[in-house]
């Protein structure tokens, strides 16, 4: 009698639920735990790490990513010298052309809307595997894109075989060969000044040209959803003022989509220090471990070179940076409405990430 | 006026160059499916084979096991995409609708969760599907992906945004909590689903990493993994880019058929989020 209708709810409740939580206890939390174990163990990757024969090394895994002198500590700093120039050149790219492409088909005048955004689009949906695979079969030294290079008469380089950088490269047509003494030696994590200011390698470039082609399309659709909440209104009404178009872009749309630009950029920051499957699919970190990426580098560690707790070790610095960025995101966020627990603004990007995550897997 | 015109030309202009940076990748891979390993690397940019060879694709179905890999891919992913769209609504109604103890520190560990990026995960799951025994299997390539805290969230959101009239309605009429879920609340929520359901058969039709660390037998390659082998360069010499891109056309297939069927819906995915 009591129950009316919210009898059984609890029960209820807990078993709609459990399928969801035991599936991602099993292979979500508690694989993070073990792990978190190996990478302060020396498991050798026989038996069960949880087995006898593996035992407690404290932080010794970690120390020799970044304190100690040696192959580890250099290919790790190799990894993240590759991996920062890949965000540090995807992520205002992808941003500033999907705003672009989002502004352009967000036109109410523009015939065939459906067309371009398709077009803009579709490469988002495409595997991984497939469009890397379509553009290593462009970049080839005699594909597509060195025949079109070779039209504007540019000898185009053998992209996916070339390691040296592109600030090297350019320093170089100032006669600048080799590293100035004070840039020789001595940078971080066992890298000297002048391998930390390569750039990203000629071969990076295809990743970074790929990356903005593939993700364009999706933060296109971002921007586009964030412009059509700026409404009609405030377009008239800058309209009659006789606004011109740059103006109204840089006066009034832009400060309007902060909060979108904030998220298409948090999220860009997030994907790319994720950079894999492409890395797998072009030789696994090759020209010159010029394309070695640290998500790339601990796998290969762990599974192809048996070194699980450094591997293990590596995966958890990556953990924490990519958290600390998520986190950053939501603190920026959930600052604009104090008080409120799970602001309306927070729950709005969780649910454009979450709408991104289940599509995209990896 | 004339101007403006001018101005509106040049745009369209613009915007069709752009368009076709965008599609022509896609036009050449088809077009360099069909010609001859010479013809791919001597004309990269011609849509037109020089003869049409269909040499690439008659090798994928005979010396490549491409039909084995594509049924794994099928296996997986339908079985993710019904596991998720059907655990994932059952969690996101329990967490919009149903009063119990400890929903709000689900919701919130569900929220802790999503935060977690995939590619870190490669070592640790591995990890746990050699302890649980189920390495080389489809159990540990299927199970693991069977739930995820994105797809429980959205449908959360969409749940909370039906009216809870018409299920109160049922419950006093006497509908259990399961009924009710099923036959008045699902029905409902029509357009959550089809939203799940493309992004996850997209998302396990194109997973790869889980793949690389779950499995290791050949019979078990998905087409991502296995197509990954055919550029890993298991295939002797030459670069075979015919053979390469035909499998890079054929695994594209069914996700562009998705997305042509349901272009809209796709189109609107984040814009419905954001009304969420």
């Amino acid at each position: 009698m009591a129950k009316g209708i919210r009898g059984g709810e609890a029960s209820r409740g807990w078993l709609f639920i459990s399928p969801a939580l035991v599936i991602i206890g099993l292979f979500l939390v508690l694989p993070i735990v073990l792990a978190l174990w190996v990478s302060f163990s020396d498991w050798n990757g026989l038996g069960s790490p949880l087995g006898g024969n593996t035992s407690f090394v404290g932080t010794k895994n970690y120390e020799k990513l970044i304190l100690d002198p040696g192959l580890s500590q250099r290919d790790f700093g190799t990894s993240i010298r590759n991996n920062f120039y890949y965000v540090l050149f995807v992520v205002p790219l992808q941003t500033a052309l999907a705003l672009f492409l989002a502004v352009q088909v967000n036109r109410r005048i523009l015939k065939a809307r459906g067309f371009f955004r398709t077009a803009f689009y579709f490469p988002s949906v495409t595997s991984s595997i497939a469009i890397t695979g379509i553009f290593i079969f462009l970049f080839s030294a005699s594909g597509a894109i060195n025949a079109l290079l070779g039209w504007l008469g540019i000898n185009g380089p053998n992209w996916l075989a070339d390691p040296s950088g592109v600030f090297h490269n350019f320093l170089t047509l100032f006669g600048v060969n080799s590293p100035p003494a004070a840039l020789a030696a001595g940078g971080p994590l066992g890298i000297s000044w002048w391998e930390w200011l390569s750039g990203p390698s000629v071969a990076m470039c295809m990743l970074i040209v790929l990356a903005v082609f593939t993700t364009s399309g999706t933060f296109m659709l971002i921007f586009l959803a964030g412009l059509q909440g700026i409404g009609a209104e405030i377009d008239e009404a800058a309209l009659m003022d006789g606004t011109g178009p740059f103006r109204k872009f840089f006066s009034i749309t832009l400060p309007m989509l902060k909060p979108t630009l904030f998220t298409v950029i948090t999220l860009g920051l997030i994907g790319t220090w994720q950079l894999f499957d492409q890395i797998y699919l072009t030789g696994g970190g090759k020209p010159g471990k010029t394309l070695l990426t640290p998500a790339y580098l601990s796998y290969q560690t762990s599974f192809n070179e048996l070194n699980w707790g450094p591997g293990a070790a590596m995966a958890f610095l990556l953990f924490v940076l990519i958290v600390l960025l998520t986190l950053l995101q939501r603190y920026v966020l959930r600052d604009r409405n104090k008080g409120e627990k799970l602001d309306k603004e927070l729950q709005r990007q969780i649910a454009i990430q979450a709408s991104i995550r289940s599509g995209k897997t990896s | 006026m004339t101007r403006l015109r001018a101005s509106a030309i040049a745009s369209y202009l613009m915007l069709v160059i752009l368009a076709l940076i965008y599609i022509y990748p896609f036009l050449l891979s088809l077009a360099g499916s069909f010609k001859t390993d010479a013809d791919a690397t001597n004309n990269p940019l011609s849509l037109l084979p020089q003869t049409w060879s269909f040499a690439a694709y008659e090798r994928l179905f005979t010396q490549v096991p491409l039909p084995l890999w594509a049924m794994n891919s099928v296996i997986v992913a339908v079985i993710v995409t019904l596991g998720r769209v059907f655990l994932d609504s059952l969690a996101g109604y329990a967490l919009s609708r149903l009063q119990f103890r400890g929903r709000t520190v689900v919701f919130a560990g569900l929220i802790a969760v999503m935060a977690v990026p995939n590619v870190v995960l490669l070592i640790p799951r591995f990890l746990m599907i050699k302890e649980l025994g189920i390495y080389n299997t489809y159990a540990g390539m299927i199970i693991p992906l069977l739930v995820d805290a994105a797809g429980i969230f959205i449908m959360k959101q969409f749940f909370e945004s039906i009216p809870v009239s018409i299920e109160e309605a049922a419950r006093i009429d006497g509908a259990g909590i399961f009924r009710t879920f099923w036959t008045i609340v699902l029905p409902m929520a029509r357009p959550a689903l089809v939203t799940l359901f493309i992004l996850s058969f997209q998302g396990s039709w194109n997973e790869f990493a889980h793949f690389i660390i779950s499995r290791q037998s050949t019979d078990l390659n998905t087409l991502t993994t296995g197509v990954a082998s055919l550029f890993s360069g298991q295939l002797g010499s030459g670069n075979q880019f015919p053979l390469k891109l035909a499998a890079a056309v054929l695994m594209t297939i069914p996700v562009a058929v998705l997305f042509f069927i349901f272009q809209r819906k796709i189109m609107s995915t984040t814009e419905g989020a954001e009304k969420g």
